[in-house]
């Protein structure tokens, strides 16, 4: 299955790009995802514990099951005022 | 005849916590009397002074709304169910009840003549305007437009908290502040400015960094309080001391061309701690002086804000309760995202751990990281760089900083590698050549040159006080930025 990242604020900077398209295998979960990214993107290491995963606009835990199409959004927290 | 009310959950803390009562009655009239009678501390929220019922709260029967059948002389029958609900479906009960002694002059009935015919807002919301009191924590970015719709739209009473004075760059977006104010209090200035749009309100300032030991005094004598900050160790303790205080928190936050805002009122909903459990380690998120942020971005962000305090007030509509709304400029884009409260929140969850406020800075992680290696490796003045320079020394001068920083101005003869790409190009630098190290203030040139000294460059030294000493004290044809 096929499931599209969207990096907000500087993840954007950190995966170097706002969209990435990752192919899973069937029955994978959030943290797989994340586990498959850091893989390929190691600084994005750093970001997670303090970024919060939503599934089709849905915040989630990092055990929820994706599906094919589902579209990830990585919100880490900005600061400015 | 046995009735059953269900309570919204905004109310239900004044009826035992329940969300459904049993009374006797024969009509709707005689079952709210009923309710009130079991729970006194309803009355208030339901009926005005007069014993008439409040215009925002409104009584279904089954899926009717009583309104639209004969009003409080609806008969009822046994097994019926009523459902209050106050303002509209979702939306929270309003935060102020307009003051008895409140009333408006005809200058303010004039001035808000706008809002006194929007049935939504009419005499009562503007009562309730003015009886309102918002602090708003930062006089920046977010607050500037915030502070102004506020003190236009008659918020009686508004409390501002910042300590920093008037900066050139923060021109671009802080719209409370013109350029001869530069160099002048933010709150002195921002409480004429105010005070000059609408004198019926008044503006208390307070010109101090909000820590833990002031904040629940500061907070206590206000109605919303709105997060305009631009720290994290701040947003942590705004949020602690309105959920200690079962105050709430209206919201916003900014990066260069995105932005988010909510609202967190843990009696309502999720706390900024269930969306965010934990702070990002320090250094991680740039600033908006780090990372840049479009001018305009914090005035769409902070009219939200303002907009979201206003709908509390008056308690209209839908708040931002539970609800995550992200904004792209660049996509012209809001997305909105679904909050839960987080039944483990450490604040506002079923076993609170976190009774008090506690140290945001060691929370967060801040403490001591102004102590950056700045002082610690070696350093080089710019006028003893400059009378080197021109005494023909053989002097390499590295530039560490971004792209975008190297189009605004640099030193002559300079070497252009960003801070990030300095491990991967190392081989491009010759580690027998003398070496300055420069970047914008002197902070992360000195981490660079911590770096070389650990790889093997013995003749590197970083330019103190970076680009902007330099400009201070060699040439002052060099802007700073």
């Amino acid at each position: 299955m096929t499931v599209s990242v969207l990096a907000f604020a500087h993840l954007k900077t950190v995966l170097g790009a706002e969209t990435v398209s990752v192919s899973l295998t069937d029955g994978a979960t959030v943290r797989d995802l994340i586990c498959h990214l850091q893989e390929t993107c190691p600084e994005l290491i750093q970001w997670m514990k303090s970024t919060r995963v939503a599934v089709n606009c849905e915040y989630v835990e990092p055990d929820a099951v994706l599906h094919d199409g589902d579209e990830v959004a990585l919100i880490p927290p900005v600061s400015g005022g | 005849m046995a009735i059953t009310v269900l309570i919204p959950s905004a109310l239900q803390s004044y009826a035992g916590n329940q969300g459904e009562v049993q009374v006797s009655a024969s009509t709707v009239g005689e079952a709210l009397q009923a309710l009130v009678e079991a729970y006194p501390d309803l009355r208030k929220h339901l009926y005005n002074e007069q014993g008439k019922l409040r215009s925002f709260v409104n009584v279904y029967l089954g899926d009717e709304d009583t309104r639209y059948l004969q009003g409080l002389d609806t008969p009822v029958k046994d097994g019926d169910t009523l459902m209050i609900v106050p303002s509209i479906a979702g939306g929270a009960p309003s935060v102020t009840e307009p003051s008895t002694d409140v009333a408006l002059s005809n200058e303010e009935i004039l001035r808000y003549s706008r809002h006194l015919i929007l049935p939504d807002v009419a005499m009562e919301g503007q009562l309730k305007l003015k009886s309102a009191k918002v602090l708003c924590v930062g006089a920046g970015g977010l607050g500037a437009p915030l502070a102004l719709y506020l003190a236009a739209a008659g918020v009686g009473t508004i409390g501002l908290v910042d300590f920093d004075v008037v900066d050139f760059t923060n021109l671009q977006r802080q719209v409370l502040y013109t350029t001869e104010d530069v160099g002048r209090p933010k709150l002195q200035v921002a409480k004429e400015r105010l005070q000059a749009m609408n004198p019926n309100i008044e503006v208390r300032t307070y010109e101090t960094r909000l820590t833990r030991e002031n904040a629940l005094e500061i907070f206590a004598d206000y109605d919303i309080i709105v997060d305009g900050t631009d720290n994290f160790a701040t947003r942590y303790l705004v949020n602690d001391a309105c959920v200690l205080l079962g105050k709430p928190n209206v919201y916003g936050s900014i990066f260069r061309f995105e932005g988010q805002a909510s609202v967190f009122w843990a009696k309502e909903g999720p706390c900024y701690r269930c969306l965010y459990p934990e702070p990002p380690p320090p250094g991680l998120v740039p600033s908006c002086a780090e990372g840049g942020v479009l001018g305009v971005l914090p005035g769409v962000i902070g009219t939200i804000q303002a907009m979201e305090t206003i709908k509390l007030i008056l308690g209209k509509g839908e708040p931002l309760i539970g609800r995550l709304l992200l904004f792209n400029a660049l996509k012209m884009q809001f997305r909105e995202l679904k909050l839960r409260k987080n039944p483990n929140c450490p604040i506002c969850g079923e076993k609170p751990i976190i009774r008090e406020l506690i140290d945001y800075e060691e929370f967060c992680g801040v403490r001591g990281v102004e102590e950056t290696p700045a002082e610690v490796v070696e350093q080089i003045t710019p006028t003893e760089l400059k009378r080197r320079l021109d005494a023909g020394e053989d002097i390499f001068l590295l530039d560490v900083r971004e792209p975008v920083e190297w189009q605004i101005c640099r030193l002559e003869g300079a070497m252009l590698i960003p801070m990030n790409s300095v491990p991967a190009r190392m081989h491009e630098l010759d580690s027998a050549k003398e070496m300055v190290v420069y970047c914008r203030s002197g902070k992360r040139s000195a981490q660079i040159v911590a770096f070389l000294k650990a790889a093997g460059f013995r003749k590197v030294k970083n330019l103190q006080g970076g680009i902007l000493q330099w400009s201070d004290e060699v040439d002052p044809t060099v802007p700073k930025y």
